[in-house]
Order: C-alpha cells, then sequence, then structure tokens
C-alpha cells in the first residue's frame, strides 16, 4: 500500500525544496536590497569628500575635532543609560505584577501601560511643555528645575520606551515554572529569597532584552530631544543638525556610524545572551498562578496605578490641548485646530495617506516577516540564506530613523538603480517602515516560533506533507495570536513613525505624523497636538477591533488552547 | 548481523558519520534491520542513537555514509519521501487539530476521499482503544491517550518503517508498561519494521527482537536481547544492560586471579593479561556449596535487602579486597537462614563469569 | 491536487510579498504635473496654486512642502537624480547651496526687468530670483514681561542686558537657517570682532536654543519665553491667533533672507518649471505675497500690513548672500566653539 500510495506525492515534494530555496532567497535578498545596500549608500559617504573623492578617515578626524563632540557623545550615553535604568526599573514592577499578583484591573493596567505605542515621539514632547513648561499646569513639581534638558528627555524617553519594556518583561515573567516556585516555598525560602533566587534568574534574559532595547531606542531617538532636549546635545540631534540644518552628509554619516556602534554592541551582546538561554518551559512546565496576598497586591496595584495615571495625564494633557484655543491666554474650547486644510503637513489627506500606509505595511510586514521568520528558524535548506535573513534582521533596531531615510535616498533615488521607480511612491514608504520596524516584528515571530515544538515540520514532513503545507495549517494557525500582535504593531508604528519617512513622501503621499511635526514647528502645537490624537484614537480604535475579532476568532480557533 | 537472518534485510545503513560542529555523534555506524523486525537503539543520553533515528529518517542529514531500503538507496531522499512513520519523544501532535485531524494528516495525499480518510482514522482509533475522541484536541487529551493517537497518527499512512524515538519517556510507571504491550502487539499485528530509540534498558529487553546498544556515537554490539543479557561484547554493554559485578582480575590462560583467590575461567578461555571479571548477582550460587566447589569463595553478607522478588545481598569477600551484589531468592535466605553480618561461601560458576580486557 | 492547491497558496504569499514592488508603478501616477519643492507655509501655498493653476490651465502643481532645512537636505540628497523641477519659495541662502553644487539652471522669467535689482541673482540671466523678504523680528511677551516686570527692547543691543538673563530664546543657527541669517547679519552689521563680543554677551541671557527658526517666536508667544528672536511672518501669525506679544524690529537693524524660486537643472518638466518662474514674477503672483509679507520683488506693490512697520524694507541691514554662503562653515564652526562646546550658562 505504501510504495502504491507514495506515487501521486513524489513530483510536488521534489518540488517542496526547491521552493524553500527559492523563498530564503528570495527574502534574504529583499533584506539586502532594503537593509544592507541602502546603509552601505550612505555609510560609505563618511569616508568620501563632498565631492565624492575617497578620503578614508578624514571625516571621522575632522568630526572628533570639532568641540562639544566629546560632551555630546557622553551626554548621549548618559541619558541613554539614565532612561534605560528608569525605564526598566518601573517597567519591571509593573510587569511583575501584571504577571506575578492578584492585583485588580490588570487589563486596563496593561492596556494604559502600551498605549504610548499609540502616540507619536512628538506627542510626550508637547504634553510635557504643557505640564511642566514655565507655564505648565504642574510647574511646581518641577522645584525650580526645567523641564528643557535631560529632565524633559528623560521623561519623554521614558514615556517612548516604555511599551517595548513591558512587552518584554511581561512575556519573561509570564514564563515561569509553578513548581520552581511550590519548591522553595516548601524549602522555607523567604519572600525575597524567592524573588532572588528564582524569580530574577527566570526573568535574567528578558531583563537584560529590555536593557538592550530601551537603550537603543533612547539613543537612536532624535524626536524627544529636538523639541524638549534645550541646552542638552546628544548625538540623534547632531545628526540632525549635520543633515537637516547644515546639510553635511558625510559629518551626517559619521554620526550615524557612531550612533550605529553602541546599538551594534548590544545586538552582538543581546544574541549571545539569547543564544545562551535554554527554554525556560519544557513541556511538563505548570503554568505559574500567582496566590492572592493583600500586602503585595495592594501595594503592586497602586505602583502601577500610579503609573498608569502618569501615562494617561500625559495623553489626557495632549487631548486637552487639542481643544484649547490659545494656551496658556485663552482657554476657551475650540474645534479649529481640528482644521486640517488650512495647515502645514498636508491636511486630512495625510491622515488618510497614514491609514491607507499603515494597513500596507501591516499586511506586507506581517506575511514578510513570520514568513522570514519562520524560514530561517525551521527551514533546514540553505544555509547561508538563512543566516543572511537571521543577521539582516536585526540591524535595523540599531539604525536610526533619520539615518535609514536618508540611505533610501541616496540608494532609491539613483538613476542607475533599477528599483528607482519606487522612489516618491506609496510604496517606499511603506517599504521603508517596514523595513525601519523589522527587527522587533522579527524577534516576536522568532520568539513565538521558538515555542512550538521543534517536531512539528518534522512529524508533517514524516506524514509526507510539503513544509508549506504544514506551515499552513499548523503553524499559522498555532502563531495566530503572535501573527496578529505583529500586524498591530506595524499598523501602530506606521502611523507614528516620523524620522525615516520624512525624507521619501511625496506631495500625494504626506503622512499624518508628519504633518504633526510640522505643524509643532509652524507654531500650531494645538493643531500639531489634534493631529497626534488623531492617530492615537485611529490606532486605538485599530487595537479594540483587533481584539474584539480575535476574541471572537480566539472562541472559534483557538479552542484548543483550553482544556 | 546475526541471528533472524532468513528474512531479507528491510533497512541497511552503512558507514554513517555525522558530527555536530567539533562533536562527534556518529561515528562509522553499520547496521541492517529485517522486515517486520522490531529493533531498539538502546544507550546512554548523549550516545548517538537519537541522531541515528533522525538521519535513518531523513530528518539531520548525514556527513558520510549510505542508507538503503529494500536495496534502493535512500541516503539523499528528503524525509517525505523515506515512506517512515516517526513518533517524536513529545509527541509533536498539532494542537489546534483534532485528534482525527491530526491522524487524517498524512492521509489527505492519497486519494482516499473523505469518507475514506474517516473510515481510516477510525479503524485505527479503534486499533489502540481509543475509539470516539477523534473530535476532541490533544490538549484534551491524558499523555498516555496523546501517546497513542502520536502512534496510530504515524502509522496512519501505513509506512513501511516505524521510528519511535522514546515514546514512552514521558510517561509515568504503570502508564508506560500497559503502553508497551500495546506497542509491541500493534508491531505484531500489523508487521510493520519498528526502530525504537531508548534510554531504559527494561524497555528494550522486553520489546526488541534485536538490541543495538549505543556508546560514543558507535554501536557496541547488536543481538537478541538473551545474546545482550548474557553475552555482552563489551565491559560498556555489561555494565550497561543489567547489573554486574566488576572485579579487577589478571587472567592467565585458563585462570583468572582476584588478588589472592585463583578463579576457574570456562572451558576454551585463553585470555592473558588484566582483565575486568564480571557476574550477573542472580548467577551467583549459594546453594550446595562446599569449599572444595569449584570457584568456592568466602566472605560475609555486609548487607541484606528485601527487593519483592528477592533478596539483595552485599558481599565483602575475605581479605577485604572487593565486594560483589549477589541476587537471592526468598527461599535461599530462608533455607539457609542467611543474615547480615553472617559468613558465607558463594560458588562463582566458570561459565557465567565474563573478561573483558582492562587497561592498567 | 493537494500539492496544486498548496502551490496557490504559496503563490497567494509571494504575490502579496511583491505586491509592494508591482504597486509601486500603480502608485506612481503618471499625470503631467511639475514637481516644486516648497518651504512656503501650508496657509500661503493654498492661494498661490490656486492663482497659478488658473493663470496656467495645463499645469498642475504637485508640491512637496517641508521646513527649509529638510528641503535643502532632500534636494541634496537628490542630486544625482533630481525629483524637483523647480523650488520655489525657499530660502535663498539654501539656493545658494544648491547653486554650488550646480544643480541650478539659469533662467530669466518674463518680467524680470521689473524686479527690484537686490531681489535677484547678479548673474545674467539669473539663477534664481527673489519672491519676498523675511525679516529678523522679536516677539515680545506682554504678560509674562508684565509679570516679571522686565522691560522692552529697543535694540539688539538691549538684549544683552542683565535684565534678560535666561529669557531670550533664538535659534540654533547650526539646525535654522533663519539661526544662520541672524548670525551673519550680526556680523555683517557689527563687524566681526564686535558681532562676536555681541554674540558673546547675548549667549548670558540665552535660555535655550531652538532647531527651528519659528520655534522662539512660538515660545514666546505660549509664554515659555519672554523674547523670541524669530521672523516676522511667524510673529504675526502668532499675534493674529491671540498671542499677546509686540513685535519688535532692532533700531540698529534687520537681517533677513528672501524666499526665492529657482528652476532645477535637469528638470523633468522645464516648461512648468518656467511657468512657475514666470508666474512668480507677475503683479498678480506679488500682490498674494504682499497679504503676507511686507517687502516683494516687484516696486509698488508691497502695502503695510498690520503689525509690521510701513518703512519696513529701509530698515534691512544689507545681506551679502555669498559672502554669508562663503563663510557659513566657518561661522558656524566659531560659533559652535564658542556657545556650544560651552556648558549651559548658569542662570
Amino acid at each position: 500500500m505504501s510504495a502504491v500510495a507514495a506515487a501521486p506525492a513524489r513530483r510536488s515534494l521534489d518540488r517542496e525544496a526547491w521552493i524553500a530555496r527559492a523563498a530564503i532567497a528570495a527574502l534574504a535578498l529583499a533584506l539586502i536590497v532594503t537593509v544592507a545596500l541602502p546603509l552601505y549608500a550612505l555609510l560609505s559617504r563618511g569616508l568620501e569628500s563632498k565631492a565624492g573623492a575617497f578620503v578614508g578617515f578624514a571625516n571621522y578626524a575632522a568630526y572628533f575635532a570639532t568641540p562639544g563632540v566629546g560632551r555630546a557623545v557622553v551626554n548621549s550615553l548618559v541619558i541613554a543609560l539614565a532612561s534605560t535604568v528608569v525605564t526598566v526599573s518601573v517597567a519591571f514592577v509593573f510587569a511583575y505584577g501584571l504577571t506575578r499578583s492578584r492585583m485588580p484591573y490588570k487589563g486596563v493596567l496593561k492596556a494604559v501601560a502600551l498605549a504610548p505605542l499609540l502616540a507619536p515621539s512628538l506627542l510626550p514632547g508637547i504634553a510635557l511643555v504643557y505640564l511642566f513648561g514655565k507655564q505648565g499646569l504642574l510647574k511646581s513639581l518641577m522645584f525650580g528645575q526645567e523641564i528643557y534638558g535631560p529632565i524633559g528627555i528623560l521623561l519623554g524617553e521614558a514615556f517612548y520606551c516604555f511599551p517595548a519594556a513591558i512587552l518584554i518583561l511581561t512575556t519573561a515573567l509570564s514564563l515561569s515554572d509553578q513548581r520552581l516556585h511550590d519548591a522553595a516555598v516548601s524549602l522555607g525560602a523567604s519572600r525575597w529569597r524567592i524573588f532572588r533566587t528564582v524569580t530574577l534568574p527566570g526573568a535574567r534574559y528578558g531583563l537584560i532584552s529590555a536593557c538592550f532595547v530601551v537603550f537603543t531606542l533612547a539613543i537612536t531617538d532624535f524626536g524627544v530631544p529636538k523639541v524638549i532636549g534645550g541646552w542638552y546635545d546628544v548625538l540623534a540631534i547632531d545628526v540632525y543638525k549635520r543633515v537637516v540644518g547644515q546639510q553635511d552628509f558625510q559629518k551626517g554619516a559619521v554620526v550615524s556610524a557612531l550612533l550605529l556602534l553602541p546599538a551594534v554592541l548590544a545586538f552582538t551582546a543581546d544574541s549571545f545572551v539569547r543564544r545562551r538561554q535554554v527554554a525556560l518551559l519544557s513541556a511538563r512546565s505548570v503554568a505559574f498562578m500567582p496566590r492572592p496576598e493583600r500586602m503585595r497586591d495592594g501595594l503592586l496595584f497602586v505602583f502601577c496605578a500610579v503609573v498608569a495615571l502618569a501615562i494617561l495625564i500625559v495623553l489626557l494633557t495632549a487631548a486637552g490641548a487639542s481643544f484649547v484655543k490659545f494656551w496658556p491666554y485663552n482657554l476657551e474650547l475650540w474645534l479649529g485646530h481640528y482644521d486640517f486644510d488650512n495647515k502645514d503637513g498636508g491636511g486630512w489627506r495625510a491622515y488618510y495617506n497614514s491609514i491607507e500606509m499603515a494597513l500596507w505595511t501591516a499586511a506586507c510586514g506581517t506575511a514578510i516577516v513570520f514568513l522570514g521568520a519562520y524560514l530561517s528558524e525551521k527551514s533546514n535548506r540553505f544555509a547561508a540564506g538563512r543566516m543572511a535573513i537571521r543577521l539582516l534582521a536585526v540591524v535595523p533596531m540599531a539604525v536610526p530613523g533619520l539615518v535609514l531615510g536618508l540611505a533610501y535616498i541616496f540608494f532609491f533615488n539613483d538613476p542607475a538603480n533599477p528599483l528607482s521607480v519606487l522612489y516618491r511612491t506609496m510604496a517606499i514608504l511603506v517599504i521603508s517602515t517596514i523595513v525601519h520596524f523589522y527587527t522587533v516584528a522579527h524577534l516576536t515571530a522568532v520568539t513565538a516560533l521558538k515555542q512550538m515544538d521543534p517536531e512539528f515540520e518534522a512529524a508533517g514532513a514524516s506524514l509526507g506533507v510539503p513544509w508549506y503545507t504544514t506551515f499552513r495549517r499548523v503553524t499559522v494557525p498555532v502563531a495566530m495570536p503572535a501573527i496578529l500582535d505583529i500586524s498591530i504593531y506595524l499598523f501602530v508604528s506606521a502611523m507614528t513613525t516620523v524620522s525615516a519617512v520624512v525624507f521619501l513622501y511625496a506631495p500625494d503621499t504626506a503622512l499624518a505624523s508628519i504633518a504633526v511635526l510640522n505643524m509643532d514647528d509652524a507654531g500650531d502645537i494645538a493643531p500639531a497636538a489634534a493631529m497626534a490624537m488623531m492617530i492615537v484614537y485611529t490606532s486605538a480604535a485599530v487595537r479594540l477591533l483587533h481584539w474584539l475579532g480575535t476574541r471572537g476568532l480566539a472562541r472559534r480557533s483557538q479552542a484548543w488552547r483550553g482544556r | 548481523m546475526t541471528g533472524l537472518s532468513s528474512k531479507p534485510s528491510y533497512l541497511r545503513v552503512a558507514g554513517i558519520a555525522k558530527s555536530f560542529g567539533d562533536v562527534a555523534a556518529l561515528k562509522d555506524v553499520s547496521l541492517s534491520v529485517n522486515e517486520g523486525e522490531f529493533v531498539c537503539f538502546l544507550g546512554p543520553s548523549g550516545c548517538g542513537k537519537t541522531t541515528l533515528l533522525r538521519v535513518i529518517a531523513g530528518l539531520e542529514p548525514q556527513d558520510a555514509g549510505r542508507i538503503e531500503r529494500g536495496g534502493r538507496d535512500i541516503s539523499s531522499l528528503p524525509a517525505a519521501q523515506r515512506d517512515f512513520g516517526i513518533v517524536f519523544q513529545s509527541y509533536a501532535l498539532f494542537p489546534n487539530l483534532t485528534v482525527a485531524g491530526n491522524v487524517a494528516y498524512g492521509l489527505s495525499r492519497r486519494g482516499l476521499g473523505r469518507a475514506g480518510i474517516a473510515a481510516r482514522v477510525d479503524e485505527l482509533l479503534d486499533m489502540v482503544g481509543l475509539p470516539g475522541i477523534g473530535g476532541r484536541y490533544p490538549a484534551q487529551l491524558s499523555g498516555g491517550q496523546q501517546q497513542r493517537v502520536a502512534l496510530v497518527r504515524a502509522l496512519a499512512p501505513a509506512p513501511g518503517l516505524l521510528l519511535l524515538d522514546e515514546p514512552l519517556s514521558a510517561l509515568d510507571a504503570r502508564v508506560r508498561v500497559r503502553l508497551r504491550q500495546q506497542i509491541k502487539a500493534l508491531q505484531r499485528r500489523l508487521g510493520v519494521t519498528t526502530i525504537m530509540v531508548t534510554h531504559d534498558q527494561e524497555e528494550a529487553l522486553t520489546l526488541a527482537d534485536r538490541i543495538a546498544v549505543m556508546n560514543h556515537g558507535a554501536i557496541e554490539q547488536a543481538g537478541t536481547p538473551l545474546e545482550i543479557y548474557r553475552r555482552p561484547a563489551s565491559r560498556f554493554v555489561a555494565d550497561f544492560v543489567g547489573v554486574m559485578n566488576v572485579l579487577d582480575a589478571t587472567a592467565d590462560g585458563g585462570t583468572a586471579r582476584v588478588g589472592a583467590r585463583t578463579l576457574r575461567l570456562s572451558d576454551g578461555t585463553a585470555q592473558s593479561g588484566p582483565v575486568h571479571l564480571c557476574i550477573r548477582p542472580e548467577d551467583i550460587v549459594v546453594r550446595g556449596v562446599g569449599a572444595a566447589t569449584v570457584n568456592a569463595v568466602s566472605a560475609r553478607i555486609e548487607t541484606l535487602e528485601f527487593t519483592g522478588p528477592f533478596f539483595r545481598a552485599t558481599l565483602r569477600l575475605d581479605g577485604g579486597d572487593a565486594t560483589l551484589v549477589a541476587d537471592l531468592s526468598a527461599n535461599d535466605v530462608s533455607d539457609l537462614t542467611l543474615a547480615a553480618g553472617q559468613p558465607i561461601t558463594v560458588v562463582l560458576p566458570p561459565d557465567r563469569l565474563r573478561l573483558y580486557p582492562r587497561e592498567t | 491536487m493537494r500539492a496544486i492547491k498548496s502551490g496557490k497558496m504559496l503563490a497567494a504569499v509571494f504575490a502579496a510579498v511583491f505586491l509592494i514592488g508591482g504597486a509601486g508603478s500603480v502608485w506612481a501616477q503618471a499625470k503631467t504635473k511639475v514637481n516644486v519643492y516648497t518651504a512656503l507655509e501650508a496657509d500661503q501655498i493654498k492661494a498661490y496654486k490656486d492663482a497659478f493653476e488658473k493663470s496656467y490651465p495645463d499645469v498642475e502643481m504637485a508640491i512637496t512642502r517641508d521646513s527649509t532645512g529638510i528641503v535643502t537636505a532632500k534636494l541634496l540628497a537628490e542630486k544625482n537624480n533630481p525629483q524637483a523641477d523647480v523650488v520655489w519659495g525657499v530660502a535663498a541662502t539654501s539656493l545658494l547651496v544648491l547653486d554650488g553644487e550646480g544643480m541650478l539652471e539659469p533662467y530669466a522669467p518674463k518680467g524680470l526687468d521689473a524686479v527690484k535689482p537686490f531681489f535677484r541673482d547678479p548673474r545674467n540671466p539669473p539663477y534664481w530670483v527673489g519672491m519676498d523678504v523675511w525679516a529678523a523680528t522679536l516677539c515680545f511677551n506682554t504678560i509674562e514681561a508684565a509679570k516679571k516686570n522686565i522691560p522692552k527692547p529697543e535694540s539688539w543691543e538691549d538684549l544683552t542686558k542683565p535684565v534678560y538673563k535666561g529669557q531670550i530664546v533664538m535659534p540654533n543657527p547650526a539646525s535654522s537657517g533663519t539661526g544662520f541669517l541672524d548670525v551673519s547679519s550680526w556680523l555683517q552689521m557689527m563687524g566681526d570682532q564686535k558681532g562676536w563680543a555681541f554674540m558673546d554677551a547675548l549667549h548670558q541671557n540665552i535660555g535655550v536654543y531652538t532647531h527651528s527658526g519659528s520655534k522662539p517666536c512660538n515660545l514666546a508667544a505660549s509664554g515659555e519665553y519672554v523674547i523670541g528672536i524669530s521672523f516676522e511672518y511667524r510673529a504675526s501669525a502668532n499675534k493674529v491667533k491671540g498671542a499677546p506679544i509686540d513685535l519688535i524690529f532692532p533700531k540698529e537693524g534687520l537681517g533677513y533672507d528672501m524666499e526665492a524660486t529657482a528652476i532645477i537643472k535637469g528638470a523633468k518638466n522645464m516648461d512648468g518649471a518656467k511657468k512657475l518662474a514666470d508666474w512668480s514674477v507677475t503683479k498678480e503672483a506679488n500682490e498674494l505675497y504682499a497679504k503676507n509679507f511686507a517687502v516683494v520683488a516687484l516696486p509698488g506693490v508691497g502695502k503695510p500690513l498690520e503689525f509690521v512697520p510701513a518703512d519696513l524694507e529701509k530698515r534691512l541691514v544689507k545681506n551679502d548672500f555669498a559672502w554669508a554662503a562663503a563663510n557659513r562653515e566657518k561661522i558656524l564652526a566659531e560659533w559652535n566653539k564658542r556657545y556650544n562646546a560651552k556648558s549651559e550658562p548658569k542662570s
């Protein structure tokens, strides 16, 4: 029977290896074209004179001879480290509360903790000025300190990086084995000792990852320091000054390369650490179920509620600002700030463009990212191609958006490049946005895939079923929650992104997030807040739809998860 | 290979080598499996048994060597074309598919039609005593049920070879024994050639027609369970399968010296030089022993443990240079009124003594 | 059969993957239009665009608008494959940078003769032609000044008085064109030595340097600081919106820059670019500029604006664009050395 039955399947089986190879090759090539080559096009400028002649490291020497550079480097490191310490510690306690306690309103608290993801990075800047500026509502809380400077940057970055830290840490903390806790308790370990010997080591890799991600985000972000940095010079602002203020691309490339350094270091270290991470959850682990404990739950709730309140205050301030006629001198309520068509930035058209761009990014990005992660993790063909995908997937995280945008101009607007037809289209905005946010999406997909039984593919293959059928019938359905998470992440990121696309949009592809930047620049701060809030509302609505949708979907297709 | 060679060889592997980085997982492994045979790969963890199974299955490419099935070279065929069913240690049941969906997974390309598939699924589930659970999801099953579903999923396409990777290791002892019997019965009934990887010698001894004992990426011995147990080919096999007493000795033709004692060896033994002298605990004789009996050894009972079916005694040889473990029946113990602390004379029958070269 | 079906599924995935590539050609519209890069304000553009397209119904303006710095950076980055046909309403200083890279196409628009001489590139035909002038202006928040009992300054020199310590905001010349025009005009007006001495003193009073030319006035308008060194268009726009600010035009004279038009060499729609260049020197266009700016290219068109003195043109200092462009790097390096490398002045 077996010999007869196997015959019709044979033809497609020979093909499936080639399909896998072709898919890996196509994805690796796509990443080379959209990540490696543009970066090369930019970074090579750092080794050229203005006229384009090769000058080696002369630009670097000249840059380091500039007075004040050392201070910018130190400032960048200090502020990135401080943001990392503050954000990760607060996020750790918050995530601990979400995963390890029985405090009330966890769902609401988590939603609020992730809300900063929905806001363009200019929003905290605007809101912080309204709150703590010289005319600020809560100015007295500053005790005479200025918001314009390191304190402002720190608060802004903490707001901006908080969701990333929360996402990583809740994942790390929820992967915990009840049996370890039971063992520790039965050995009479004190609560502090359990925390030190069981909880912390278990979350160690999550903590390290969170630190790296926050550090990289904070050191490459220029949105917050530009609005609220005041005197405090940082490298990301230096890129802006060189490129936008002085149109000195050579020095811009030099600073970009410097900014890549800590991020690249961080990622090398991170991947090294990850390699040593063993599966925390074996098949026989028992999921951790915290027991109610009045004191602990109460304290954690108070802490989380205060943090959530702070986030809400920032958002509500921006929302409120968009309705006030002229802060702080005319507090009349007014809807005129939503009349975007008579303001900088492309009006309502820009808003609809943003939605279109975000939808394309979510749809195409999710398909590419997940397929790429799947092939790089689960296939065993074309090792070089898989290695290329894995390496290039983590590069974008380290690249500041401004640098990516410029790199895209240099690469895609080269008349010799056949891909130059993409320039000034919606497509290039979508591509650059997918690339800009590729790393986090990729790592999410990889995490989800690693949690799956590694033998699914082997089981499918041993049953004579091609990999793409198992991918469709098993991998995708099992990973559906992660896939939806990735699509939402890409959608909201595309709605808020500014730095890369500011160089790439064309007249008919203006975007809402850029409109926020331009309106703020032109002094239309209330309309900028209004547009920023439109972005928040839209992303929140999409999130809500996603939540309702997945709940419905979960009831049908994820029935198998429960018992 | 020895034994059962009347049937044609179904699977032949020759000269298989495989390394992971610097670590050689398999070194020049050769073996053939006859049609309908149940073979166990037995060995400690890290011995290469699972790697060998995965190489045979086509899940892991070998660095060198050849795999033939029915005389046809399948060395470079992908897993999907090798016509083997596999049950994984984790079972790898697809959690989002029902039991029926899982079992039917490998059937969908075989042109059975919807009704044909459903019938086959029901038939298979009946066969392992799980009728009517087709609509459930794997998470709703017990470990033993999951194991059986994984087994019938692998058997569904009627593969020529069934590969089992530690299929019972995740189950508790009672379920394990029950399923062991069920697997054996099923294999007999279907006559499907089967290779099972296990680290549990009891499992291997009870299930297998033939056992390949592996160590450090090589097959140390292949043979029937009785051969393996009775005549271990190496010190490692002797130690790994069953319990074995090991004494340092020096052989000299037909005799061996252990400390001050000289023991007779079975006829025809011609080994000389330093050796390990081995004997199974149950082969140590305590009845009908006189001082003149060949290979009589005097000792003192240090401990005597009741294990249920027998007593396990630790004996310290006079002179204090070595201890032996002996399994004594309850009758022996009561008839001879043995107790801890007593002196005793035991016999190490020459035909039960085995010698392995010892490096000094 | 199954294999084929799965193949289809895969094809669909790849179709999705490569759709981006295919979609590019769909999105890239094929209409004939002139690509305009501009730094004009959005509310001005609307009127200008309508008027232009009325005069030239066959040409449609496709406008890429951004701040001066971004537009200039974009144009330079696209140097090898220019996307813009014409640069319109971008600072003359920026156009000189583009000119230095050989990116501009000389063209004498119809009606060029009528343009005031200092509103055009002296070469013939000119590489760029000015439209209107924006001049350095102080935004002075009267409410905050009253609270703090700070007197209204009359001159640049006044700004160095200790009473203004920490109350003044100005744009960083390294990131803002407006900031650079301030610095270069002070140097031209006062001479090298006195100019830097003035800035040394001013630096002691600066609350913060911003990265955009509008920001200082916006910060003054919202009461964050008392005085913002900005330009008159932003100042009047804020005042119209209801900001409690007075516009101050320091009596020593005002630095300025010019919004100007230039055609990009190798423009794909050269015809359309020339039409826009022609239109931008017409009386109709200048009348529209005059609604926002007191000083425009055509004589006799400019009319007094609310909040802006009628004799603004006379108050402008002599601004040698060529000198400023030639010395830009040197000036910025010096500025950077003096004020950026130094730590925050203690207030």
